[in-house]
């Protein structure tokens, strides 16, 4: 009974250090934080932002899949415009700055896609 | 009595049928391994006129234009001598031509062809052995034109292909071929073309990125290597189609296929 004091101690320790990024964020004022990334000022995207935002991973592979192995190599976008299949050469025609665009969010999200270990960059690497 | 007659009779109808079925299996048998070696539908090849080829014994416009296009990578500086015969990436090369058909030479036979240097690349064979072994049918025939097709994102690495192939047309990528940034290592790649990484087999495509192209714009389908060939020696078409120039040529012209004897059917044809 006489630890009580030191078991409810080191449980606080414990969190105040497990919760270090939470409250060094909201202690600097960074609780909301989003990265933010420098779009394309021209063009339209091959579908809608808010489909882009979460899904353009699903996207990509799908392209991959129906390009690569189905010989499939047009996409038609929702306003019926049509587009080549290609992440260096279609994707990255308009978001040319892979730097300031895909990394800045991919860091954010601690995510690290394979993608750019084969597909060329132009610039930005 | 009555019912030994009728088993009699049984067993003869039986019996006649099964000697005339058999006697017909090997007419069935000849009539499909006659229609076997033809491919089944549309499947793009190469005639490659050898003594064209030989006008210029120190060419290297075709493989230049293809590893140019390819992003193929010059690996030669970057592993020791000893291993780089071994290790070097490519998709189209010359071979010696005692080589190129180990079968198809003697000692005799016409002196330009001793020691003399052919191209050869991936044959797309219309039964690929490279195709039979690949665990995640990362390379594949396509049924659409025959091309033996790779799929790098699926490549494990695992080099069954580099092993089936009696043609050496494959290639693996022992180190990292195109180290980033690209400056430090020399001029950057193609950048209408990916790359690769350490880890997956490469070689020749039939360049079938060009192909998706004509389609796309309705322009013409030369590979690269065709097109680059300054005497003209590399003929390219579908060889199902009687009416187009691969099969023109093959007409014309007395053709080699390289190791035939194998039953690999390969789809490069060579006038020598």
């Amino acid at each position: 009974m006489s630890d009580r004091s030191k078991i409810f101690a080191g449980i606080a320790v414990f969190l105040v250090l497990v919760l270090f990024p939470v409250w060094y964020n909201l202690a600097n004022g960074k609780a909301g934080y989003r990265p933010e990334v420098v779009k394309p000022k021209t063009g339209k995207c091959v579908m809608d932002t808010e489909y882009m935002l979460t899904r353009h991973m699903e996207l990509l592979n799908q392209w991959r899949d129906e390009y690569v192995r189905q010989s499939d190599v047009m996409h038609k976008s929702p306003d019926g415009k049509q587009y080549v299949k290609s992440l260096s050469n279609t994707c990255l025609d308009c978001h040319d700055n892979k730097a300031e665009f895909c990394d800045r969010c991919h860091n954010y999200a601690g995510v690290n896609p394979y993608c750019w270990d084969c597909h060329v960059i132009r610039k930005g690497r | 009595m009555a019912d030994t007659r009728d088993d009699r009779r049984t067993f003869l109808k039986v019996a006649g049928a099964s000697v005339l079925g058999a006697a017909a299996v090997p007419a069935v048998i000849a009539g499909a391994s006659s229609d076997a070696d033809k491919p089944a539908g549309k499947q793009w090849a190469m005639v490659i006129d050898v003594q064209r080829c030989l006008r210029d014994q120190g060419c290297t416009k075709c493989f230049d234009a293809c590893h140019q296009t390819h992003n193929v990578p010059d690996i030669s500086k970057r592993v020791p001598p000893q291993m780089l015969a071994k290790r070097i990436i490519k998709w189209i090369w010359k071979e010696h031509y005692e080589g190129a058909f180990p079968e198809q030479q003697h000692e005799y036979m016409r002196q330009s062809l001793h020691g003399a240097q052919v191209p050869v690349l991936c044959n797309h064979c219309a039964n690929p052995p490279c195709v039979r072994v690949c665990p995640t049918q990362a390379t594949w025939k396509r049924e659409s034109d025959g091309i033996v097709m790779m799929d790098m994102h699926r490549c494990i690495g695992c080099r069954y292909c580099v092993v089936a192939c009696p043609y050496g047309s494959r290639s693996f990528n022992w180190i990292t071929p195109w180290p980033r940034p690209f400056e430090e290592h020399g001029t950057p790649p193609n950048m209408k073309y990916p790359t690769r990484t350490k880890g997956v087999v490469e070689k020749c495509n039939f360049c079938a990125e060009r192909l998706a192209e004509s389609l796309r714009t309705g322009g013409p389908y030369v590979p690269a290597c065709v097109e680059a060939c300054p005497t003209r020696a590399m003929t390219f078409g579908d060889v199902s189609d009687p009416g187009s120039d691969v099969r023109r040529l093959l007409e014309a012209r007395y053709t080699i296929r390289r190791k035939p004897g194998l039953g690999t059917r390969p789809q490069i044809y060579y006038i020598v």
